[in-house]
């Protein structure tokens, strides 16, 4: 037996732990393993009532078997009759094994909790803390549900001792974390604030792990723990390094409970009373004074705890950020660390650096430094270091240094790690469109970022160059001729291609005039690189050289031989083969002005967010913090794809109509020779139309608000209008030249239905030849709906007819009722290519529903009866009035609505991300108040509405409850009406 | 913090401890993923790593290597020295501690680890307190075990 064994040493376990360790291979470890389980298992088998030590030495086996990784199903019951034992050794082996292996089973469980509950009542401590252990390392909500209300008993009664209050601070806290809803701190908060002044320490280190973790969710309820941690931190910051005893850890005065207590301030703000404010201050002084004193020891662990101080002390200062003294000095210590033999000491100093960088007060100091850093992102041998001096640098630069940090930054990325070259890239793009005082800068910058790094500029950065090209003239030339340069080197990196291709289609005519880019020249070069390109390149590729026929006519020969050769004109990629075929027909038969005009100069883009920052801001990261101050846009919500992240793809370069939506949805408007741009309004950007807030293509009405809704509100004329009936009805249907019966719903009806169920605007539906884009506007029990068609070929549609019908539960009333009365007027029945009509739907609610109304479109493309039918989104909830209420109110009407028919409720899980601000922006988006401080838990959300319909009001309650750790919600409506709990329990079961 | 590895060079676990709930397979896959990303390192890099959205303080100390994953916002330095506590702890408890006491008594490196930390939070940092608990324990313990007065017969299976 070569190693001690303590206490009363399992003599059988060690001889085990020796056969496992004497083992030569994986094999003889798996056999004896083996062996011992089944010796193991035919001893809790067998008729032989095992004794407590026995079991206590063969679940210590289990558990040695299950930590060296193999799997173990048996011996839970011997582990939960062990915790019962009046002996403590076998006690602890029991709650070892639970707490290691914990099975949620739910039998088990009882038993454990029973096994729980009787040691935290037996009042003896040791046996207490074991529990408390327990609950803690197991966490689960079982547990919570049994102990959470037992628990913050125990931690604040006056005759619990010292060491049990700890582990039931710490434990209150796991459960906290788990099951938050369950834990109510209520009626003790005060009490255990006060935990902040007791006299022991332990306690003290352990509640504030409790408090800081309750103060982040209910910052309120717990503020006076601010002045009582000031008061703790400074009496622990001026006390010599022996008052403290035992918590003195190399000569620093308790730099656990320190680090705690100042990471516990930076959950609020700067203290509001002067006085406190002022210890603070000092206490913070003391401890940037004390990092300059020498060192009282030379162990590492006195420099580590010391600094341990001054990191926290620094990140409060920063999270304050309204003490420039404090700042500069913070800074200033900083960049002693820099150059510190200490690795740990360099990284965290770069780390820290990175946030004061931010700071207006410390940024200046920051750039202060900027020589070291860059020295130490060329030497430092350590990749994470050189990382945080990559974020550092990114993080201090500004227009005044920007030219010196991208052309470090570039030469690093020659020999940076693959692993954040990516991310590299991304940054250096960003600093340079965002500092760029001449365009050509920037220009000569991405080119370089291709050149050296090619293979990890991604295309959000090479379609952000061209985006600007294009909107700036100023640079088009200096492209255009360093594209060509930068062109002519042997081999060159495909995006380089790209850019070059895409560049020189537009522009190639600006650096024409020189002999030595003549258009010849210059489409040689192009497509001398086409063969070693892959197909998405060499279909741009093929775009350029249509765009090249237009700007140079004398090159169109050359060309259209290029385009009629047999690798192009038969190639087996059919994308590469229709370009070829499509452009080849385009030279040869569209006249000059035609060809012009398809294949006119590309628009600006629309100036939005960087799509580049959008990635960055993906990747996480302390680069992070100063991409938020790039955005200029401001553009709220998660729709950063938008116009300008649209990348130049090819199809949208060969047409000047950039708004083009899919870019497979052809070329052009080839397939006639009409000049597709002639007409402008009319043409290509459907959702501009449907979106424009000027609503040059709104209804004469107007679109403002007012107008909007003045003009709903007056009982509409009936004279022209078409009171749309239930099917079977069909003698008042509209004057539709189609014969055929309405097709059924399409199969992905309701999925686009659900889109809409918080959102009230937006594209409903598209295939290659329709486009349907909806803009509606409720109040009350009104609403009013646009409807906008959009041809998207560039042929006529004839016999255009739409129909809205209200489908299901009319037929089951005895009266002809209908819950939804929806009025329109026909549309024109004939739709020019490319050209977009509109159609006006008037909607009154009646009563609630649960079926949408459908809409049913037909019209002849060519020879062909199109005949579709979708489910217009008009659902319940589009009816809510929000309803705005204290908690108590809310909490009133909740149990007024306790009869099971009036609750739905639904547990699922996440189809999309749980994040919060989206999950706010749709619940609000579905027409509810979103009620703030209802329910005790703040991860989760409460809503309340009423609904509008003419015969009746019906109030709905909502709460919404994430489990982010699942990924899984529960949802629960309440309302006076089952129809409508249910209704609206299915719709929004599909949002979340 | 998230939790706790401690491994051996050639790569062994020889102690874990999660505080966070994760399912069996994944905390195989993330002591695997640590051991070998920690075992590459060479021995002047930096303790810090970024890993995951975490943060990875480890250190080692003669044959193993101790290993503490902590969240964005906790202090590494400190996290540095809760690791040399307990190793502290587990000197002053075994006497010159090394990996085979803890292979042979694993029961008790969890016994002391829960005494100094619970739920991944500091609970008790002086030295002293926590080894009175350990002893008190192993006190009550020994009494217990003299209540045998002697081996049991399946001792030595």
């Amino acid at each position: 037996m070569p190693a001690v064994s303590k206490g009363d040493g399992m003599r059988g376990l060690a001889v085990f732990i020796s056969d496992i360790r004497n083992c030569k291979s994986k094999e003889a470890e798996i056999k004896r393993i083996n062996k011992e389980l089944a010796n193991i298992r035919s001893k809790f088998k067998g008729d032989k009532a095992l004794d407590g030590y026995s079991k206590k030495k063969y679940v210590c086996k289990l558990l040695f078997i299950f930590l060296l990784g193999h799997d173990i199903d048996f011996g839970h019951m011997e582990a939960v009759n062990l915790l019962s034992s009046n002996k403590y050794t076998e006690k602890q082996i029991g709650y070892l094994f639970i707490s290691v292996l914990v099975n949620s089973n739910s039998e088990l469980i009882r038993l454990i909790n029973n096994a729980i509950k009787n040691d935290l009542s037996s009042r003896n401590p040791t046996f207490m803390c074991l529990a408390l252990h327990c609950i803690a390392n197991v966490g689960s909500r079982e547990m919570a549900e049994a102990f959470a209300g037992e628990i913050p008993r125990i931690l604040v009664a006056g005759d619990t001792m010292d060491s049990v209050k700890q582990s039931a601070a710490l434990c209150l806290l796991r459960l906290y974390k788990t099951s938050p809803d369950l834990v109510l701190m209520g009626e003790w908060t005060s009490r255990v604030v006060h935990l902040l002044n007791d006299q022991h320490m332990g306690v003290v280190t352990a509640a504030i792990s409790l408090i800081t973790c309750l103060s982040q969710k209910n910052p309120d309820e717990f503020k006076t723990c601010v002045s009582l941690a000031v008061s703790r931190l400074s009496r622990i910051v001026s006390s010599a390094s022996t008052d403290l005893q035992d918590y003195t850890y190399y000569f620093v005065p308790a730099p656990w409970l320190s680090c705690k207590l100042l990471r516990l301030l930076q959950c609020y703000p700067p203290p509001e009373d002067g006085a406190v404010k002022g210890r603070l201050v000092e206490c913070l002084e003391t401890i940037l004074n004390k990092a300059q004193e020498p060192p009282k020891s030379k162990k590492v662990q006195h420099s580590n705890a010391k600094n341990a101080i001054l990191f926290e002390a620094i990140s409060l200062i920063i999270h304050y950020d309204s003490e420039p003294n404090l700042l500069v000095r913070a800074c200033n210590q900083l960049g002693q660390f820099l150059q510190h033999r200490e690795t740990n000491l360099r990284y965290l100093a770069l780390e820290s650096m990175c946030t004061l960088a931010s700071s207006e007060f410390s940024h200046e100091a920051v750039k202060t430094h900027i020589e070291t850093v860059i020295n130490a992102l060329k030497t430092e041998r350590d990749v994470s270091v050189r990382q945080r001096a990559a974020d550092l640098l990114y993080a201090m630069c500004d227009r005044s240094n920007a030219k010196q940090i991208v052309a470090e930054m570039l030469s690093y990325l020659e020999t940076a790690d693959y692993s954040i070259r990516e991310e590299m890239v991304l940054k250096v793009a960003i600093l340079a469109e965002k500092y760029a005082v001449d365009y050509s800068w920037y220009v000569d910058t991405i080119l370089n970022l291709i050149r050296i790094a090619g293979d990890y500029v991604s295309e959000e950065v090479w379609y952000r160059v061209i985006q600007i090209v294009i909107n700036r003239d100023d640079v088009q030339g200096y492209a255009a001729k360093t594209v060509f340069e930068a062109l002519q080197a042997p081999a060159c990196h495909e995006n380089m291609v790209k850019v070059g291709g895409y560049i020189l289609g537009e522009f190639g005519n600006l650096i024409a005039g020189d002999p030595r880019s003549s258009p010849l020249v210059q489409f040689n070069l192009l497509h001398s690189k086409f063969h070693l390109c892959s197909v998405p390149t060499r279909a741009l590729l093929l775009s350029a050289y249509i765009k090249f026929i237009n700007l140079f006519p004398e090159t169109k020969a050359t060309i259209q031989e290029v385009l009629r050769s047999d690798s192009q004109i038969r190639n087996s990629d059919v994308e590469l083969q229709q370009r070829a075929v499509e452009y080849l027909k385009l030279s040869s038969i569209a006249s000059t002005d035609v060809l012009a005009t398809v294949l006119e100069e590309m628009p600006p883009f629309p100036e939005r967010e960087s799509s580049i920052l959008a990635k960055l801001k993906k990747k996480k990261g302390p680069g992070a913090v100063p991409v938020t101050e790039l955005e200029d846009g401001k553009r709220e919500g998660g729709e950063l794809n938008g116009g300008g992240d649209r990348g130049p793809d090819s199809s949208a370069m060969a047409t000047s109509n950039a708004s083009t939506p899919s870019p497979s949805a052809d070329l052009l408007g080839l397939r006639s020779a009409a000049p597709v741009s002639a007409a402008p309004t009319s043409t290509g950007s459907l959702l501009v139309d449907v979106f424009s807030e000027s609503g040059s293509g709104a209804p004469s009405a107007g679109v403002n608000d007012d107008g909007f809704l003045r003009d709903l509100e007056q009982p509409t004329e009936t004279s022209d209008t078409l009171l749309v009936e239930a099917p079977g009805d069909s003698d008042s249907a509209p004057p539709s030249t189609a014969s055929e019966d309405p097709a059924p719903p399409l199969p992905e009806a309701d999925e686009l239905l659900n889109k809409f169920v918080c959102k009230n605007n937006g594209v409903l539906f598209e295939n290659q030849l329709l486009q349907i884009g909806i803009k509606s506007e409720y109040r009350q029990n009104l609403g009013r709906m646009y409807l906008f068609y959009g041809n998207k070929t560039s042929v006529q549609f004839a016999s255009f007819s739409t129909t809205v019908s209200c489908p299901g539960e009319l037929q089951s009333h005895i009266l002809p009722l209908l819950p939804l009365n929806v009025q329109t007027k026909p549309v024109e029945p004939l739709v020019e290519g490319g050209a977009q009509v509109q159609q006006v739907l008037n909607i009154e609610c009646i009563t609630d529903f649960s079926e949408a109304p459908l809409l049913n479109i037909k019209f002849r493309y060519g020879g062909a009866l199109q005949n579709l039918t979708l489910k217009l989104p008009v659902t319940i909830n589009k009816f809510f009035q929000p309803t705005e209420m204290a908690s108590h109110d809310f909490f009133q009407r909740w149990k007024q609505l306790s009869q099971p028919q009036q609750e739905a409720q639904k547990i699922f899980k996440a189809n999309h991300g749980m994040d919060t601000e989206v999950l706010k922006a749709k619940l609000l988006g579905l027409g509810t108040a979103l009620l703030e401080n209802v329910d005790p838990n703040p991860e989760n959300y409460v809503c309340a509405g009423v609904i509008q319909t003419k015969s009746q009001q019906v109030g709905c309650l909502l709460r919404l409850e994430p489990n982010a750790q699942a990924q899984m919600y529960r949802l629960t409506l309440r309302s006076s009406k089952d129809t409508v709990s249910k209704r609206l329990c299915d719709l929004l079961a599909e949002q979340f | 913090m998230q939790f706790m590895l401690l491994f051996s060079r050639q790569g062994k676990l020889r102690l874990q401890k999660w505080y966070v709930p994760l399912c069996d397979k994944e905390k195989k896959r993330i002591g695997r993923e640590l051991v070998q990303t920690i075992l590459a390192r060479k021995a002047k890099m930096c303790s810090f790593l970024e890993w995951r959205d975490l943060k990875v303080v480890y250190k080692r100390y003669a044959s193993l290597y101790f290993c503490c994953a902590i969240e964005e916002q906790d202090n590494e330095l400190i996290t540095l020295e809760i690791i040399h506590r307990y190793v502290e702890l587990l000197d002053k408890y075994f006497g010159s501690v090394c990996e085979l006491d803890i292979i042979f008594n694993f029961e008790k490196a969890y016994f002391i680890l829960d005494e100094f930390l619970l739920g991944g939070e500091a609970q008790e940092t002086s030295k002293k307190s926590v080894l009175k608990a350990i002893e008190q324990a192993d006190l009550l313990q020994e009494r217990q075990s003299d209540d045998w007065g002697g081996l049991a017969n399946d001792e030595l299976l």
